[in-house]
Formats: C-alpha cells, sequence, structure tokens
C-alpha cells in the first residue's frame, strides 16, 4: 500500500515525533499536518498517523472526533465559523448565522453542493470587541452585518481573499522556515536526552519513596 | 513500560510495600486493608458494597462513572471521592451511607439514565442489568427529564460476534480498556465527545479480537450483546454449572448457563491461577458445536466393505467392534491393534481408555497427540512450571507457535505479566507475533535452525548461526543471565512453532534448554482441550498412568489391572506408518481426526485406507470417522462430569449440565463396555470410581482425590502432582466473594438459586462418600518419566537450491469440526494464505496477492501469496489447517518422516 501521506508531511511528521517523549504525544500536532495535506482527516491518513504514533487507527479517529478543530469528514474549501457565544449572540450571532444558511444555502453543519462552503456555529472565538465575529479557514472577520457577511462570500468566491486566507487546514499560513527543521541525528539526541532525563527522575522518585 | 498504578486482583497497586497495611473505618468500623488498596475492594472486604460501574477488579480503575462517590475524610473535612480510584490510607474515615452520599447516588443514576433508553423489556441485560439493580437499590425513583433523548441506529454490529446498542451505553469504558488494556488492541474507542459521545470501531473495521467476547461479559448495561446469545433467553430462565472449558489446553473456568437442554452462553469466572475472568472467543462461542443438529447420535456400522455407514444399536456395533478387534488380536497380537486420540476425553474417560487398551487389548500403540504436539516423556519429564510461576518468573522465554492463535488466555496472561514489567519475554519464532512488541528479545529462526538458535542463546555468540540476529541474540542473552545463575528465574514456555518441522528437533532444542539451564522450569504449550489429563492417564506409547515409564511402573500396574503391554508401542506417527505399510491392522480413533489434525495428509490418508478396521468414537463424523467402518456416538463438552487438566497439570472439575444427544455415550462407557465384550472388565461404575482408582494407582495424583477436589480449596483446582504431602493444596479459604458487577451474568443466575458449584460427589456416584482412598498398599514409584538424554529423529538437511522452508501453525479458527459446527465462528475462519518475504515472491515472480503453487515431495497446494517482511527469506508460511481454496491445506505438503520440509514455489 503506498502512503497516502505525502513525503514532505511525512518528514514533518517524524520531525514532530522527536520533539516528545512519547510517540502519541505527537498525534494531534500530526493531525493538523495530515489535515493541511487534504483539508481534513482521511481515513487513509489516520491510518497512516495510528502506524506513526504507535497507537490503533480507532485510538485516532477517537482523538480526532473529539476535538472540533480537527475534521473526520470532508470540508469545503473554506470553513466558516460563525460565533454564538454570549457576546456575539447579544450582537445579533443567531441572525447571522440564519442568514448565513439562507444565503449559502446550507444548515449549520453542512458543506455547499459545489464544496466551497462548510458553515458551523463556534463558541468563542476570542474576539469578543469586533462581535460578531466568524472564522475563515481560522482567520478573523469581525463586525458582520448581513451584507458584510454577503460580500466576504463574494470575495472569497471570486479569489480576492486568496492572500489572507489560506485553504483550509493550513494553521501557521507562514510556516517558520527551520523551526521544525530538524535533521534525523538531531531528534535521535534529543530522544536519547530526554529518556536519559526520565530515566534519572524516576531513579530519584524511585530512590526516595 | 510499567504503570505504578496497575491493579492487581484485589485492587491493589504493587508499588506499596508487600505485606504493609493500614488502618482504617468504614461506616464507623475499624478495617485492616493492605497499604495501596483501593477503597472499593477494601470496603468489599469488609463486607460493604459500594456500587459502581466503571470499575472492574481486573483492570486499572478510570473513576470515570461517580457511582462509586463515598464521603472521605480528609483537612478539608470530609468531601466525596470515588471510592475506585482513592488508594487506603491510615486513619482514613470513610462513610457509604450518609445522606450526602446517597444523594450523589441518586444524582449519577439520574444523570446516566437521562440518555438510557429504558427498553428493558427487549434488552438481553434485563433481569441482569447492574444499571437496573443500582437504580432499584440507589437511584431516583423518577426521572425529571421530559426533553428528548439522543437516538443512535440499534444496534449495529463491531463484528460478526458482537453487536454494539449504543443508546444503552453509559460510557463507562470497560469494553474500551479492556480492548487497550488487557487485550492489547484497541480496535473500539470512544469517538466524538459531549453527548455525542459512542464506542465505535474504525470505518469499517471489525473488532476482530479473539477476546471480544469478554466485553459484552463486563458490559453493565445491554450495550454490548453476543450475537449467539442475543435474544434467546432471560437470566431467570437459565441453570448454570460451573466447569472448565476444553476447548483448549488452557482450561478456562466457566460458568455454563443452558436452558431446555441447550447452552445458552459461557461466562469466564475470576479465577486467580488460570483465565481471571476472561474467555477467548473461541471458548466462549463454541458451544454452538454442542447444540449442533449436525451430531453423532446413533452408533453407525458399514455392513459391508463398501457399503454405507448405517444406524445401528449399541449392542450390535460392540459387538461388531469386539469382534473384529479380537479377530486382529488373535491373528496378529495386540501390537496390531492402535489408539490414536484422548485429548477430547476428561481424565476419567482417559483413565478408562488407557485402561481399556493397555490392560485389557494388551496394546501400547496409544497417542493422545497426533503428530502435532512434543513426545510425551519430555512433557512429563522436564521441571515444571504453574501459569503464575511464569508470570512472575524474571524472565520467560517462548519457544511455541504464536500463543494467541493456541492457547488465547495463556497469552492473555503472559501478555499482562510482561505489560506490567512482572516478566521479561525472549521469543524464540519463525516470526514476530503479537507478543513481540513487548519482548526483551524477538529471535526470529528459521526451520532447522533451532539447534543453533538455542545453542548461540545458552553457550555464547560465537556459536550464533550467521542468520541469526545478533542483537535480538545478545538481548535475549541478557534477559537470561539477568534472570539468575543457570536459569533460576527461567520458566519457559514450550510448543511446536511449526508442525513442519518435526518434533524431535524441539524436543532435543528443550533437552539443550534444560541441560544448559538447570535452574529453569517450563510450561507446556500444548494446544489440544485434554491433551495433559491424557498424558497424565498415560495415553502415550511407553507410559502408564501418572507418568511411570512402562518398564518402571509395569509390574505395580500389572498388579492392579491384571496385564500391561509387553514392550513399548508407537506413536501417532509410527501408528500411521505401520498401518500403511499393512504391520498393524486396526484403528480406534478417540475424538481424532488424523486426515485433519495429522501434520501430514498423505501418511493419514494412507493408513486410513491400508487399515482392515477402523472404529471411530466422536462427536461429529469427521472427515476420518466418515472413513470408519463403526462410528460410536460420544458426549461432548458439558454433558460429562469428571474432571480435565491443563497445561500446567491443574486438575479442575467439569460440570454436567446437559443430557448428551440421542444415544451418545461418555466415552468411558464405551470403554468400560468395550472391555466387558473383549473379556476384560474395567472394574468401575462410575466416573466417581474411575477417579478414586487412577488416584490410587497413578503417582502423579496421589492425594489428589475427590475431596479435594470437591472442597472449597480445590475450587480453583489442584496442580497435580501435589508438590509436598499438603503442600501444593491452595489454602483454605472462604468461599470466593464474586463481585456482582464484574461478571453481571454469572451473579444474576447464581441469585436464580443456581449456585455454579458441581463436584464430584455431588453429581456423580452421589451415593458414595468420597473419604480418603482405601486400598493404598505399597508406595507407588515416583512421580516422574526421567528425561531421556535425546531423541532420536531425522537430521536436517542441507535445503535445496531454489527451495524454501515450510512452516506451518494453528490459527484460532480453522476448518475443525468445533468451528466448522459453530455457526457464528465458521465465517471467521479466513481462506489460508501464503507469507512470504518480498523477495522471495518476486523470484517466484508472483505478484502480492497472485495465486501461488507450492510443491512438495509429499504433495502440492495453491494458495494466495502475501508479501510479509516479517518472514526471513527462505521460508514460507501457511497456516494448518486450512483451506487454501483448492479442498487442501498445509499438511498436503508436510512431510512427518523429515526434520524440516522444503518446498518449492512458482506461479501455478
Ligand atoms: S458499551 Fe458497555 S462496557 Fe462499553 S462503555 Fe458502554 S456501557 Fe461501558
Ligand atoms: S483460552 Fe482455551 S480454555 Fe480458555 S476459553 Fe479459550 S479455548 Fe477455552
Ligand atoms: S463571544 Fe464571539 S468571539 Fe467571543
Ligand atoms: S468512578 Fe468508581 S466505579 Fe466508576
Amino acid at each position: 500500500m503506498s502512503p497516502h501521506l505525502s513525503e514532505e508531511t511525512r518528514a514533518r511528521a517524524v520531525e514532530l515525533l522527536g520533539l516528545y517523549p512519547h510517540p502519541r504525544s505527537a498525534l494531534i500536532p500530526i493531525c493538523h499536518l495530515a489535515q493541511e495535506q487534504d483539508g481534513w482527516l482521511t481515513p487513509e491518513a489516520m491510518a497512516e498517523i495510528a502506524e506513526l504514533v504507535g497507537l490503533s487507527p480507532a485510538e485516532v479517529l477517537g482523538t480526532a472526533s473529539f476535538y472540533d478543530m480537527l475534521h473526520t469528514e470532508p470540508v469545503g474549501r473554506y470553513l466558516v465559523s460563525v460565533c454564538t457565544n454570549i457576546a456575539c449572540m447579544l450582537r445579533g450571532a443567531y441572525e447571522l448565522l440564519g442568514h448565513a444558511e439562507e444565503h449559502l444555502g446550507v444548515r449549520s453543519g453542512g458543506t455547499t453542493a459545489d464544496g466551497v462552503f462548510t458553515l458551523e456555529e463556534a463558541e468563542c472565538l476570542a474576539d469578543c470587541g469586533r462581535a460578531p465575529v466568524c472564522q475563515v479557514n481560522h482567520r478573523f472577520f469581525g463586525d458582520l452585518t448581513e451584507s458584510s457577511f454577503d460580500s466576504l462570500v463574494d470575495d472569497l468566491r471570486s479569489g480576492r481573499l486568496d492572500d489572507v486566507v489560506p485553504p483550509h487546514g493550513t494553521l501557521v499560513r507562514v510556516r517558520r522556515r527551520g523551526g521544525l527543521r530538524v535533521d534525523d541525528e538531531t531528534v535521535a539526541v534529543e530522544r536519547a536526552r530526554t529518556a536519559k532525563a526520565m530515566a534519572e527522575r524516576a531513579a530519584q522518585s524511585g530512590g526516595a519513596s | 513500560m510499567a504503570d505504578p498504578t496497575v491493579t492487581s486482583h484485589h485492587g491493589i497497586a504493587p508499588r506499596s510495600e508487600p505485606g504493609a497495611t493500614v488502618q482504617l473505618t468504614i461506616d464507623g468500623v475499624g478495617v485492616t486493608a493492605p497499604a495501596g488498596q483501593f477503597l472499593i475492594a477494601a470496603a468489599e472486604d469488609a463486607g460493604v458494597f459500594v456500587p459502581r460501574f466503571c470499575y472492574h477488579p481486573r483492570m486499572k480503575p478510570v473513576g470515570m462513572c461517580r457511582m462509586c462517590l463515598v464521603e472521605v475524610s480528609g483537612p478539608r473535612g470530609a468531601t466525596l471521592q470515588p471510592a475506585c480510584y482513592v488508594p487506603v490510607a491510615e486513619g482514613m474515615e470513610v462513610v457509604t451511607t450518609s445522606e450526602k452520599v446517597r444523594k450523589a447516588q441518586d444524582g449519577v443514576l439520574e444523570f446516566l439514565l437521562v440518555n438510557h433508553p429504558l427498553d428493558c423489556p427487549v434488552c438481553d441485560k434485563g433481569g441482569e442489568c447492574p444499571l437496573q439493580d443500582q437504580t432499584l437499590a440507589y437511584g431516583p425513583g423518577e426521572s425529571r427529564f421530559v426533553e428528548e433523548k439522543r437516538h443512535w441506529a440499534k444496534p449495529i454490529s463491531l463484528s460478526e460476534l458482537v453487536l454494539l446498542d449504543r443508546e444503552r451505553c453509559i460510557q463507562c469504558g470497560r469494553c474500551v480498556r479492556f480492548a487497550a488494556e488487557i487485550a492489547g488492541e484497541a480496535q473500539i474507542d470512544f469517538l466524538s465527545r459531549g453527548d455525542a459521545v459512542e464506542v465505535n470501531v474504525f470505518e469499517d473495521h471489525a473488532f476482530s479480537s479473539y477476546f471480544s467476547g469478554n466485553t459484552v461479559q463486563i458490559c453493565p448495561v445491554g450495550a454490548l450483546t453476543a450475537a449467539p446469545y442475543r435474544f434467546t433467553a432471560r437470566p431467570w430462565d437459565l441453570d448454570q454449572v460451573e466447569s472448565t472449558c476444553t476447548t483448549c489446553a488452557f482450561g478456562c473456568r466457566v460458568a455454563v448457563q443452558s436452558s431446555a437442554n441447550r447452552v445458552t452462553r459461557l461466562l469466564g469466572i475470576d479465577t486467580d491461577p488460570v483465565n481471571q475472568s476472561w474467555l477467548c472467543d473461541k471458548g466462549r462461542f463454541a458451544y454452538e458445536a454442542v447444540n449442533s443438529g449436525d451430531r453423532l447420535t446413533e452408533p453407525l456400522l458399514r455392513r459391508s466393505r463398501d457399503g454405507d455407514l448405517e444406524p445401528a444399536t449399541w449392542a450390535e456395533a460392540l459387538a461388531e467392534v469386539a469382534r473384529r478387534l479380537s479377530a486382529v488380536r488373535d491373528a496378529q497380537g495386540p501390537d496390531a491393534i492402535g489408539v490414536i486420540g484422548g485429548a477430547r476425553l476428561s481424565n476419567e474417560d482417559a483413565y478408562a481408555w488407557t485402561k481399556l487398551a493397555k490392560g485389557v487389548l494388551g496394546t501400547d500403540n496409544v497417542d493422545a497427540q497426533l503428530g502435532d504436539g512434543l513426545p510425551a516423556e519430555l512433557v512429563l519429564g522436564l521441571p515444571r512450571a504453574t501459569v503464575d510461576e511464569a508470570c512472575r518468573a524474571s524472565c520467560v522465554v517462548t519457544l511455541s507457535g504464536d500463543l494467541r492463535e493456541e492457547l488465547p488466555v495463556l497469552f492473555l496472561r503472559l501478555r499482562g505479566a510482561a505489560d506490567a514489567g512482572q516478566t521479561r519475554l525472549v521469543e524464540l519464532c519463525h516470526r514476530s507475533g503479537p507478543l513481540s512488541a513487548l519482548t526483551a528479545a524477538s529471535v526470529v529462526v528459521r526451520p532447522g535452525e533451532l539447534a543453533g538458535a538455542v545453542e548461540a542463546l545458552v553457550a555464547g555468540p560465537g556459536a550464533a548461526p550467521a542468520t541469526l540476529d545478533a542483537g535480538a541474540l545478545g538481548a535475549a542473552r541478557a534477559a537470561l543471565s539477568a534472570a539468575g545463575e543457570g536459569g533460576e528465574g527461567v520458566v519457559v514456555v514450550l510448543g511446536r512453532p511449526s508442525l513442519a518441522e518435526h518434533e524431535t528437533v524441539v524436543a532435543n532444542a528443550a533437552l539443550a534448554l534444560a541441560a544448559a539451564l538447570p535452574g529453569a522450569r517450563f510450561l507446556p504449550a500444548l494446544r489440544r482441550g485434554n491433551v495433559m489429563g491424557a498424558l497424565e492417564m498415560g495415553m502415550a506409547p511407553g507410559l502408564l498412568p501418572g507418568r511411570v515409564r512402562l518398564e518402571d511402573g509395569g509390574e505395580a500396574l500389572a498388579a492392579a489391572w491384571g496385564a500391561v503391554p509387553a514392550a513399548r508401542g508407537r506413536d501417532t506417527a509410527g501408528m500411521l506408518r505401520a498401518l500403511a505399510a499393512g504391520e498393524m491392522r486396526a484403528l480406534v480413533l478417540v475424538g481424532a481426526d488424523v486426515l485433519g489434525d495429522f501434520p501430514d495428509r498423505r501418511l493419514a490418508a494412507d493408513a486410513l485406507g491400508a487399515a482392515e478396521l477402523v472404529v471411530a468414537v466422536d462427536t461429529f463424523l469427521s472427515s476420518s470417522s466418515a472413513h470408519a467402518d463403526v462410528v460410536l456416538p460420544a458426549a461432548g463438552p458439558h454433558e460429562r462430569s469428571g474432571s480435565t487438566t491443563n497445561v500446567e497439570s491443574r486438575v479442575t472439575r467439569l460440570g454436567q449440565k446437559l443430557v448428551a444427544p440421542g444415544q451418545s455415550w461418555p466415552d468411558w462407557m464405551v470403554a468400560s463396555e468395550l472391555a466387558a465384550r473383549l473379556g476384560g472388565d474395567l472394574g468401575a461404575t462410575s466416573v466417581g470410581e474411575l477417579w478414586d482408582e487412577a488416584e490410587r494407582l497413578a503417582p502423579s495424583l496421589a492425594g489428589c482425590t475427590r475431596a479435594v477436589l470437591d472442597s472449597d480449596a480445590g475450587r480453583d483446582g489442584v496442580v497435580v502432582p501435589l508438590r509436598r504431602a499438603g503442600v501444593g493444596l491452595p489454602s483454605l479459604r472462604p468461599s470466593r466473594r464474586i463481585d456482582p458487577i464484574a461478571t453481571p451474568g454469572i451473579e444474576a443466575v447464581e441469585r436464580q438459586g443456581a449456585p455454579p458449584r458441581a463436584g464430584l460427589a455431588e453429581r456423580v456416584g452421589g451415593d458414595e462418600a468420597p473419604g480418603a482412598p482405601a486400598g493404598r498398599t505399597a508406595a507407588p514409584p515416583p512421580a516422574s518419566v526421567g528425561l531421556p538424554t535425546g531423541f532420536a529423529g531425522p537430521e536436517v538437511a542441507p535445503a535445496s537450491p531454489g527451495s524454501l522452508r515450510l512452516v506451518t501453525a494453528r490459527r484460532l479458527y480453522d476448518d475443525g469440526a468445533l468451528v466448522e459446527a459453530s455457526e457464528s465462528l465458521t465465517a471467521l475462519a479466513g481462506p489460508a494464505v501464503a507469507l512470504l518475504h518480498p523477495d522471495e515472491l518476486r523470484r517466484a515472480g508472483v505478484a502480492e496477492g497472485g495465486r501461488l503453487r507450492l510443491r512438495s515431495g509429499r504433495g502440492e497446494l495453491l494458495v494466495d501469496a502475501v508479501a510479509d517482511p516479517g518472514v526471513p527469506p527462505g521460508v514460507v508460511q501457511v497456516p494448518f489447517n486450512l483451506d487454501g481454496g483448492d479442498g487442501s491445506g498445509a499438511s498436503a505438503l508436510v512431510d512427518a518422516g523429515a526434520a524440516v520440509t522444503d518446498v518449492t514455489v512458482e506461479a501455478p
């Protein structure tokens, strides 16, 4: 079976594995990587991640399905998350959500037939000062009105916001160069150092008790 | 990695000093509890039951359901804390009945019921449901919840065997914890979050674990149900008896529940030294074979040489067998008769058959093993370890097939011990398996190189064959020497890694290990039902009951039996060869399907074809018994009483729950009636009498009387030989307390007034008082066969160029009669595929998944090929007794006369 994750994704995943004392700790960061590749976590990706981190596919799905920001179903090119928490709600979030549903022609949680938009309801997005707020692929748009929402949709469709809104799944738009670029040897050294430190700590606490 | 909070049976975190205790009060009563014990277990020991759902005495606590909240004193006054998660502490004051606790219990239950469908009338768990029971005892009388409950499709199949109704799930996590923590395969997990949370599998993967049925057993509600049991019974209609699973030789203790003379289900009993409440799915569900309509129900007789098998009366069939056996004996002598089989029998049956064969017929051609085991002298002569001793040994060497396939619950026990860091595993195998990830070293050995591998393991690096992984070997040596001088602290789990490798190869390797590691002890990993009991009873060439060699104990036994064979007889392979060559004439198959189970099918077929008389005593018309001239129907599991013996030689009682179908008889009765017609007399009229006689005559059983087996002390069985008079008996202790929520199904039926105890004395020959055995005269010979210095067998020839060495080993679900007659399991027996190293596949010019023709000197086999980098180059691995798609299996290839079997591979 040829791997589903691209060579680059796999390479970055291996680097991430090196940053943690237990491989399974890298599960969520690697899920984000895979999501960056496909826009959502495909079953093939989850099965491959399971192998990478030494868990079962069911455990990967268990974790992935727990978190809202990890998607185990296909997501449109743009994920529109409308906040309906208190500040936004008081400033008309539900009306805005209702309008968005009508305008996009999908219910919250659904994806438009052309696969461009997925609409969802979100809890506080921590931008209450500009309520009501929505995120598109995790980029903020505040002080929304029904008409500004419509023009946001227009801009997204026409590609005018391509510079601002990356494809869904991308958390870090300008990925820091080098920060994650660790070679295998450094990873191995780091692993060994952590293991040693852990062993020492264990020995100490064992001796003390 | 060892987790410090691993719990033992009594809910103790082993971190604490062994033997240390603390004083606390529970509901005002002073209690002394082992340090580290969890409150819930300490309370239970003190007779205070704390309600619970998620806590299970055999798993780590998680404190998830909050049902066990109790008030615990602390610096800030009494607070509610989960009793399953808090260890006892000095001076702790615990209150389990206060208003605060009551309110908490009430609240937890109200919450649990918010989304519970309350469809008890159509739920399998109704009547044995901890949620029902604890709601009644501790819960609110009424629900305040009027909103819509959550809905799920009801039910979904997680596998062929297990169904899940997610509406009923209370998210206790017992099932997912079992899968990850005990079985080591997290094929199910909690998905999603909040009120959307569900237990499920990944995508379309099945919950294919061999242990899936345990999740049904421990689910505290009706969320998980077993397909074969679903809607078949209500607990209050069930009756139960405590017995032992004889599907494999591990001997898990089970509660057999039945209704209207049909087994409805099996539940694992928490027997500390054996299965600790778990069962494998084959053992749990193979009762379907017992209920099967395909069982033999009347004697069958071939009235003319080429005629069909036709129904006959017992009188007619037995007379025919006796007449023709006598004719063979008179003409050619007793040596022309052989008896193969015995592992399906109870101990008492096996004793009766040994006495019939060796004492009455006078033949020593008797073998309970079908060429798939190990020499009996080796098994009985090696210093023995119990399962508990293996799990506590510093180092366990497995020299066997994949234990998950062969002795599943032994696999669980060893896996648990290794996972908890109690023991280090060293694996000598033909291909890494499910234990490998937990081993200190997994040494992959190619067929024919075992002797060199063992030598390298015990002698030093110089001796290592070039094909062995030096790193793995080094780690293995380190684990061995860390265990202790001369093999102290080492237990070898000894089985047959491959049925295509002659048993003497493994036997000699074991002797080499025993010689180099005199302190090491051995746990036989023979897999067939009661094979150990059959060997103890002397169903092997050259042996008499009680681990006595014919030459050592013949005289003593001849005095009791009247006669014993003059000379050592043949083993199964020898008998089949002699039959094929016309040197033997008659064969009695006692629950033995030589065509399916003997490694070399052609030899078995030749032997059956050449035999003048074949008699089969069987529960099914197997491929072999279909060749017989006379077929006698036998009682099966749960249809007989008596006892059985497991791999560690633990004798446990079998409980009878059913009446055998039609005219089937227990095997001992067949032997007894035949003896009478052959001019002999077995001298016993009940199972109990047979045991008494065996106990009296067989040195290894000395002291293991019916009274001992029936006593409370013998409830978990007794390991024989008793190590010293009186010692080796489990200490007397009060009747086991069963956590009613751990296995709700057993407790519920027990409450109905069907206690699971079954004693030999009560069930059989109830009129005789089981007292001290009378009539023991002289001290019997010592219970040891003594080890031979070597086993003569074929030499390993160098592999011819271009050929591959064959490895074939058992799978749990195979084409054997048991799986074939158990509807729910049949679908799980996959077709055989050949595993080869990718390079070998390329060399053969066959694509992955393509058909492959294997050819040996004995025959050929067509199978699908799968590339597996875990199989070393030069080797091909094919499962045993599993159809490759053209009606034959690996036994078409195996040459029983060779040390190893070489095959050529090609595209068909
Ligand atoms: S299915 Fe049963 S065992 Fe599993 S979490 Fe739900 S209630 Fe517990
Ligand atoms: S491991 Fe063996 S004895 Fe235990 S349940 Fe399975 S088949 Fe029966
Ligand atoms: S409430 Fe909407 S962003 Fe905080
Ligand atoms: S929280 Fe203690 S039994 Fe569930």
